[in-house]
């Protein structure tokens, strides 16, 4: 027995047996549970957009409050307008970066957040009124210092002034670059200004160390200057007009207009 | 050995043959999922149910494994069995598998795991071999869960979450270490249980392998 397990068929028989049952176990597995993972990415993925917009209380009911409250959009990032090629509910901006069609190359001093590619289109989440949104959720990533971190940021109805910051998916290290997610972090945010008051297209926001001063900065993250850089890139890159530059500064320039509007409706309804 | 019963074999790794604790195996995923008791117990069961199971089908094919390739066939029985876990911790405790993200993966790598089952289970019955696995699955979330307790409480002044020690940023008084949330504090707790179990059972306690000698002195020098 102990001779003929050594043989060279035994040992290929039993190597080709234990790799096909193997195999068969792990892709039943995964295809198994593959709805259910999907299911919890998609909660996790709305959980973030719900909490990024302090909407988020433990216990609720996600997708019900999801539905009521948010509307994807899909925007064109050279234009800043909305687009109706694709439907906000199915495309995935994330991977059409890949798609040479669907995506633009990013290099030297256009790609401060070292993205390499960058999509053509890309979704935004409005909260209330979509087309006059108390908040938009923007999707942010870029490299930190192990890895690519994606997040959302979360922008008042202005066009300018931040709701909140959060990040669903990066590598930093735990209690340095890891305190992204520290709610306390999270928290200096709310209120702080992308842009100067010029008006600027580039923006202004950033992270400064050792104390931060004026509505355009927030503290650094200790300990974390990589992090702190890459955080301070992603945002320079998504709100200048390479990303959602030219889509805020609708909303900049369009509160006033779409108050006015709002008052020529309500003559016009007077006058009929 | 020969003689070994179903109760000594599932109890003895626990204090007496701890794999942490005396064979010094798997140190590394002790040090990264212990800030937390709560990430300690998901990691304890995760083990728990890999080395049962990967002792307990090794040992069914015992007989017909060559011995040429007896480790790679450990290793793919190990790694199959820790995808399946990573996809049921993906599936039912998300949260979960995101703050253990690699580490699930890593447990192909945890040295209990080859161990047991090139040590135990190839030389073993089956049943045997199944209860050694999820004794020193046991033996191994010992340590974690005793680590993890100290990290969480002093470092976070909690306890499975539940606040015990109030801290300070939220109104209490108690300052959080934040060292023990580092992985280099999970380096002192296990040096320290170590000499606790070596203190309480002095078998434990390996002769010297060769004799330090005195400092060299200043005059020898010259």
């Amino acid at each position: 027995m102990a001779q003929s397990n050594n043989s060279i068929k035994k040992i290929l028989t039993v190597a080709f047996a234990l790799c096909i049952v193997c195999s068969i176990i792990v892709s039943t597995a995964a295809v198994a549970l593959r709805s259910k993972q999907q299911f919890n990415q998609e909660l996790d993925r709305k959980t973030n957009i719900l909490e990024v917009a302090n909407l988020y209380e433990s216990g609720m009911d996600v997708n019900e409050t999801y539905e009521s409250m948010i509307t994807p959009r899909v925007v064109n990032l050279e234009t800043g307008e909305y687009s109706a090629e694709h439907d906000p509910d199915t495309y995935n901006a994330f991977e059409s970066r890949r798609d040479p069609a669907a995506s633009r190359t990013l290099s030297g001093e256009r790609d401060p957040a070292g993205l390499t590619r960058v999509e053509k289109y890309s979704t935004v989440y409005l909260v209330g009124d979509p087309d006059d949104p108390e908040q938009i959720i923007l999707p942010i990533r870029g490299q930190g210092l192990w890895g690519l971190m994606r997040g959302f940021l979360s922008v008042e109805g202005d066009g300018n002034t931040i709701v909140g910051i959060t990040y669903y998916e990066h590598a930093e290290t735990p209690g340095l670059g890891g305190e992204v997610n520290n709610p306390r972090w999270q928290a200096q945010w709310e209120g702080k200004e992308i842009f100067d008051e010029q008006g600027e297209l580039d923006p202004a926001i950033r992270l400064v160390k050792g104390g931060a001063s004026g509505e355009t900065e927030v503290d650094a993250l200790s300990g974390a200057t990589l992090t702190s850089n890459g955080v301070t890139n992603m945002l320079q890159f998504w709100l200048s007009p390479e990303g959602f530059g030219d889509y805020l500064a609708r909303f900049r320039e369009g509160t006033s207009q779409a108050e006015t509007q709002g008052a020529d409706v309500e003559l016009e309804s007077e006058g009929a | 050995m020969s003689a070994a019963s179903p109760k000594s074999v599932l109890t003895t790794p626990i204090f007496k043959n701890n794999p942490i604790a005396l064979q010094i195996l798997g140190i590394c995923s002790a040090l990264a999922v212990t800030t937390s008791m709560s990430v300690s117990l998901v990691m304890t069961l995760a083990v728990i149910f890999v080395t049962a199971f990967s002792n307990l089908f090794v040992s069914l094919i015992r007989h017909h494994i060559p011995s040429s390739i007896r480790i790679i066939v450990q290793m793919t029985i190990i790694a199959s069995l820790v995808i399946v876990v990573d996809q049921i911790l993906k599936a039912y405790a998300y949260e979960m598998s995101k703050q253990l993200s690699v580490f699930v993966g890593l447990i192909i790598t945890n040295c209990i795991v080859m161990g047991r089952a090139e040590g135990f289970a190839m030389t073993n019955t089956p049943g045997m071999s199944f209860l050694d696995g999820i004794g020193n699955g046991i033996g191994y979330g010992f340590i974690l869960m005793t680590v993890g307790f100290f990290r969480e409480l002093l470092g976070a002044g909690s306890v499975f979450g539940f606040t015990v020690l109030q801290p300070v940023q939220d109104g209490g008084w108690y300052v959080p270490n934040g060292l023990l949330l580092l992985p280099p504090s999970a380096f002192f707790i296990i040096g320290l249980i170590i000499w606790v179990l070596r203190s309480l059972n002095p078998e434990q306690v390996e002769e010297n392998e060769f004799k330090m000698k005195a400092n060299t002195q200043p005059k020898e020098a010259v």
